[in-house]
């Protein structure tokens, strides 16, 4: 009963902090615009069966992303197992979902072996990123705190499969010795047993006693740090494949607020029609992290800044300030810095500084391609360029800031409906002259 | 060989006799006034003549499509551009749209029905692609002598909209030596002009993108190197020159090489 009790409020400060946590999220968002409207669910469910479940772009890099692909599957079947720990811990049973019968020897079965598969897999990210150095976890936008960031995560996965070996390999030994009935099967923790051996029924209940606890608190202290790191992307990935722009890459958001602008311009009478006299003035484009659209802000808190995204960047590859990852990772931290900011004095607060410049340069923003190469790459659908090209709309039309080269293609395709400086008048030279031979 | 002349039909002096082409053929800005990209169109209207389409081109009436200004940031430029182009469209009662550049293809196909702009928009090399299934485009492999062919995916036809199997197709057609680069499809290198690149000088950095993507091409020893993009191909023609092949290797973009190898 003490031990329910203790379950129970642990559960409840658990619960209660990440909340908390979440609704300070969900606070940060309605300062952001709306985007696009998240229709198509059998479309949407697809992609995210695909994307999250399939571990489509993961498999794009397909050793390493393997790797990746047992975590996330092992993660998905050792939730079973965390939410009858749960159930356990409040009605003070022991493996309740037993009762599944060969559906639960078939969990615990799978469960043990990806736990060992997931230790595997952790060591190997830990020495990739501590002993090797790899190019994509470095750029000017990993400071040593990302760094740290992401070791902490990985350690904490690691231990979390740490204690559930533990756990089962005590849970095995204390009912062997016992001469109990084990419920569920345990392969991998069978095996351990059997090198580790002997103990006494006692020492081993304890062992299993405290493995548990350790699993569980872990799980919760686990839960409530990530939405402060960039392991945030356990929780969000999955939803944000759900969210995914179901466009064509190639394809930008149309700034209906210009066109109003622009039929206006070209035909009054349709225009005053078209924009209610209460349409409040909106800034054009993105100068800071209340001017994005919902989904850019839950693209940067799903980045789990794996770099994939600055890896196949164009820009970035051959050594410009751009690195795509870093817009993600700047729009979190401005979001972080001036979301509190907001809360307290409303969304028109202004601290002095701003997403642009103080975060991302001029010079960062107009080294982009547009190629799409980030948006194609990142394995949770995150879509970068269509940020950039907001925050250029911002520079261009609020600013009339951009490099003179754009500024004189800009006054061409004004004065002459062309880029260059050409005439209209000599848009069919090209057919001059201009025969076939008759076969 | 006897040869014949061709005559460009525009749109105006079409409308002006009552006539009415099934296709427009958005020749852009590029096609227009670039000398390289010139004998490209030209190639691509020997193409619909050899195959007896029935097109025509706005001519004088054709404008920027509002791509590079869109790009860049100028969303203001970029709309009023496409209201323009979709009346003189709507003018024309235009339908189908054949494009040849791959950010024309774009806007059109995937940004102008934002702004009420709805077309069957076709981009050269599907629209050949066709022509060569249904049998009424007939490519002899030998023509090209078994050249060994590189092709480089322009952003805006590849990861932009997933077109990536009609031009390889094509090629296969055209030579048996048709090779990858490492980086290809939808792991394609931009040449480094999307976004309105091309028209503005890089920002600071290592090296130019052209030239990392021109390495990647002379890393599969090319005889030619295929595009299929404007864009694509005065990087990728610059690429060559700065690495001093433009003797041995020559860029061509996938309509000249079936006008080519049809001997128009």
């Amino acid at each position: 009963m003490v031990k329910q009790i203790v379950f129970a409020f642990a559960l409840l400060v658990t619960f209660a902090v990440f909340f908390y946590t979440i609704y300070r999220i969900y606070r940060f968002f309605t300062f952001t615009r709306p985007g696009f409207k998240v229709d198509q669910p059998g479309k949407r469910f697809g992609v995210m069966m695909s994307m999250a479940f399939g571990q489509k772009k993961i498999f794009r890099r397909p050793v390493i992303g393997f790797l990746h692909a047992i975590v996330f599957w092992g993660f998905c079947v050792i939730l079973l197992g965390s939410i009858e720990m749960v159930i356990d811990g409040l009605a003070g049973t022991e493996r309740v979902l037993k009762i599944l019968g060969p559906v639960y020897n078939f969990i615990t079965a799978t469960g043990d072996i990806f736990a060992l598969l997931i230790a595997i897999a952790i060591v190997v990210f830990l020495s990739r990123r501590i002993f090797f150095h790899i190019k994509r976890f470095e750029g000017i936008e990993m400071k040593k705190i990302s760094h740290i960031d992401a070791n902490i995560a990985l350690t904490m996965i690691l231990l979390l499969m740490l204690s559930l070996l533990g756990m089962n390999t005590a849970y095995t030994g204390y009912k062997a010795l016992a001469g109990e009935v084990v419920d569920g099967m345990y392969p991998v923790s069978k095996v351990i047993y059997g090198l580790v051996g002997g103990g006494n029924e006692a020492g081993m209940h304890i062992m299993y006693e405290s493995c548990w606890w350790t699993h569980i608190l872990l799980i919760f202290i686990f839960a409530n740090i990530l939405p402060y790191s960039k392991h945030f992307h356990v929780f969000l990935s999955v939803p944000n494949t759900f969210l995914s722009r179901l466009e064509p890459l190639g394809k930008l958001p149309n700034m209906d607020s210009i066109t109003r602008e622009v039929k206006l311009m070209m035909n009054p009478e349709t225009a005053f029609a078209a924009a209610p006299e209460d349409t409040p003035v909106e800034r054009f484009g993105v100068k800071d992290c209340e001017d994005v659209v919902w989904k850019n802000y839950f693209d940067s808190l799903t980045c789990t800044e794996c770099g994939r995204c600055t890896s196949v960047c164009p820009a970035n590859i051959t050594g410009k300030r751009l690195s795509p990852r870093k817009v993600m990772m700047d729009l979190r931290a401005r979001m972080k810095e001036k979301g509190p900011l907001m809360i307290k004095n409303g969304r028109d607060y202004s601290d002095g500084k701003s997403l642009l410049r103080d975060y991302i340069t001029e010079e960062e923003l107009w080294a982009c391609t547009t190629c799409n190469a980030c948006a194609r790459e990142c394995p949770v659908n995150i879509n970068h360029p269509t940020l950039i090209v907001a925050m250029r709309r911002y520079l261009v039309m609020e600013e009339a800031s951009a490099p003179g080269e754009l500024k004189a293609v800009f006054n061409n395709i004004e004065n002459n409906g062309a880029p260059w400086q050409y005439s209209a008048e000599d848009r069919l030279l090209w057919a001059n002259d201009l025969e076939i031979n008759v076969i | 060989m006897e040869t014949r002349k061709i005559e460009v039909p525009v749109m105006a002096d079409m409308f002006a006799r009552g006539e009415k082409p099934e296709y427009l053929f958005w020749v852009g800005c590029a096609g227009a006034f670039d000398d390289r990209y010139k004998k490209v169109v030209r190639a691509f209207t020997k193409i619909l003549t050899y195959l007896n389409v029935s097109y025509a081109v706005l001519g004088k009436e054709e404008t920027c499509t509002g791509d590079p200004a869109r790009r860049a940031g100028n969303e203001m430029l970029y709309q009023m551009q496409a209201l323009t182009v979709i009346e003189t469209f709507k003018m024309y009662e235009v339908r189908k749209i054949i494009t040849i550049c791959p950010h024309c293809y774009n806007i059109f196909k995937n940004e102008y029905p934002d702004l009420g702009g709805n077309y069957e928009v076709i981009n050269y090399l599907v629209f050949l692609k066709q022509y060569i299934d249904d049998g009424k485009l007939k490519i002899d492999a030998g023509a090209l002598d078994n050249v060994r062919i590189t092709y480089h995916d322009p952003c805006y036809l590849g990861r932009a909209n997933d077109i990536y199997s009609e031009p390889r197709q094509i090629l296969n057609a055209l030579t048996g030596n048709m090779v990858e680069m490492e980086r290809h499809k939808s792991f394609a290198l931009c040449c480094g002009a999307g976004g309105a690149q091309m028209f503005k000088e890089a920002e600071k950095g290592e090296k130019e993108i052209f030239i990392e993507r021109t390495e990647d091409a002379l890393k599969t020893d090319p005889a030619i190197i295929a595009t299929a993009c404007p864009f694509c191909m005065t990087m990728l023609t610059d690429g060559l020159k700065y690495k001093n092949k433009e003797e041995e290797i020559k860029n061509f973009d996938i309509a000249e090489l079936i006008a080519r190898s049809l001997n128009l």
